[in-house]
């Protein structure tokens, strides 16, 4: 990895891959060589759950001004939700499959 | 020289090779057909994994005459597509250098041991390939000639060293084994022209055998035909230089 720049954000959440949903545990987020986007570096969000192997990730490859810009508006939606009282309580999976099963 | 009228043929295949503390790790092989001795090649895969591209990079020296091996070098981090194991190892700040040296030496006896062999082998790489190019070629004695192509980090400050990298190869300058040739884009950031300029120092201060060539209008990755770094010219005069100089310094059967 020619820059290095990684950091990762433990997350709870369901992603999209190749072979339909899964349980996402973390992004992995870094700056660095892309795969997809005509750029040398960019930022790049891996969804993944590390325990399920590589093939479970979903990923995202931005310009970093995209990527600014994902952040206010990710950030604008989730003030605005909690304002209105729409933010739950945080739950396991676990709690999940309890409820559906 | 290939006139039209002569017999061409390869075997490219996967192989499993013992690498770093006899871990028997996935390769792609190439060789001419024929019962040579062919001179021999390893190649060490860029940062975003083992790919198309090294294959291809694999083929094409076998076409020119060279048994190429391309080990997997994240193979230890699970398999899936190239790209999904380049992504886990790309978040995981990349693999430890030990491994890779280890990694490379096993492809260097595995070529070394074959029958067709010519016990001539050399290293090329790209990217952080490059940067463990020249690692290795500082790290190992048995190799015959080194190609580092746009080794980035190869100069690191001491705040960039990590346990995986816990030495910056440049440091190592005086233990370079083989000669060594540098291709290397002025636009590139990693490395920059004053890392080059830095790294060609050192060679000169130690008394290296080397060659750099350093392109204008081109940054890093210039060979990479499926990216928009992609320099054609460049590229095509990078290629000149590499079997000029491993035909000098590994010989050729053709």
């Amino acid at each position: 990895m020619c820059t290095m720049i990684t950091t990762q954000a433990k997350v709870e959440g369901s992603g999209k891959g190749a072979s339909g949903w899964f349980e996402l545990k973390e992004a992995n987020v870094s700056y660095d060589h892309p795969y997809h986007i005509r750029m040398e570096h960019a930022l790049n969000i891996d969804f993944v759950n590390e325990a399920a192997g590589p093939g479970a990730r979903v990923a995202v490859e931005l310009s970093p001004e995209s990527a600014r810009e994902l952040v206010k508006a990710i950030t604008a939606a989730l003030d605005q939700a909690e304002s209105g009282g729409w933010i739950e309580e945080a739950h396991s999976h676990e709690h999940q499959a309890a409820h559906h099963g | 020289m290939y006139q039209t009228n002569m017999y061409e043929g390869l075997l490219a295949e996967t192989v499993i090779m013992p690498g770093h503390n006899g871990d028997r790790i996935h390769a792609y092989m190439a060789r001419p057909l024929g019962s040579g001795p062919y001179p021999g090649m390893v190649l060490l895969h860029h940062a975003p994994g083992w790919d198309e591209w090294y294959r291809e990079a694999t083929r094409r020296f076998a076409h020119h005459g060279y048994v190429t091996i391309s080990p997997n070098l994240y193979d230890r981090e699970g398999h899936g597509t190239p790209e999904d194991v380049g992504a886990k190892v790309r978040a995981a700040g990349g693999i430890p250098d030990a491994q890779v040296i280890g990694d490379a030496e096993g492809a260097r006896q595995y070529i070394d041991a074959l029958p067709y062999s010519t016990g001539k082998v050399g290293i090329f790489g790209t990217c952080s390939g490059g940067r463990q190019t020249f690692l290795v070629g500082c790290s190992t004695t048995g190799f015959d000639a080194a190609i580092e192509c746009w080794g980035g980090r190869v100069v690191q400050a001491k705040e960039e060293l990590t346990a995986k990298q816990p030495t910056a190869p440049i440091d190592l300058t005086a233990n370079l084994s083989c000669p060594l040739l540098g291709l290397f884009g002025n636009d590139d950031q990693a490395p920059t022209p004053a890392q080059v300029n830095q790294h060609e120092e050192e060679l000169k201060k130690q008394g290296k055998n080397y060659e750099f060539h350093r392109y204008d209008g081109a940054g890093h990755g210039f060979f990479y035909y499926d990216r928009p770094a992609y320099r054609q010219e460049q590229a095509v005069d990078g290629w000149k230089k590499i079997w000029a100089f491993l035909e000098k310094n590994l010989g050729t059967s053709k």
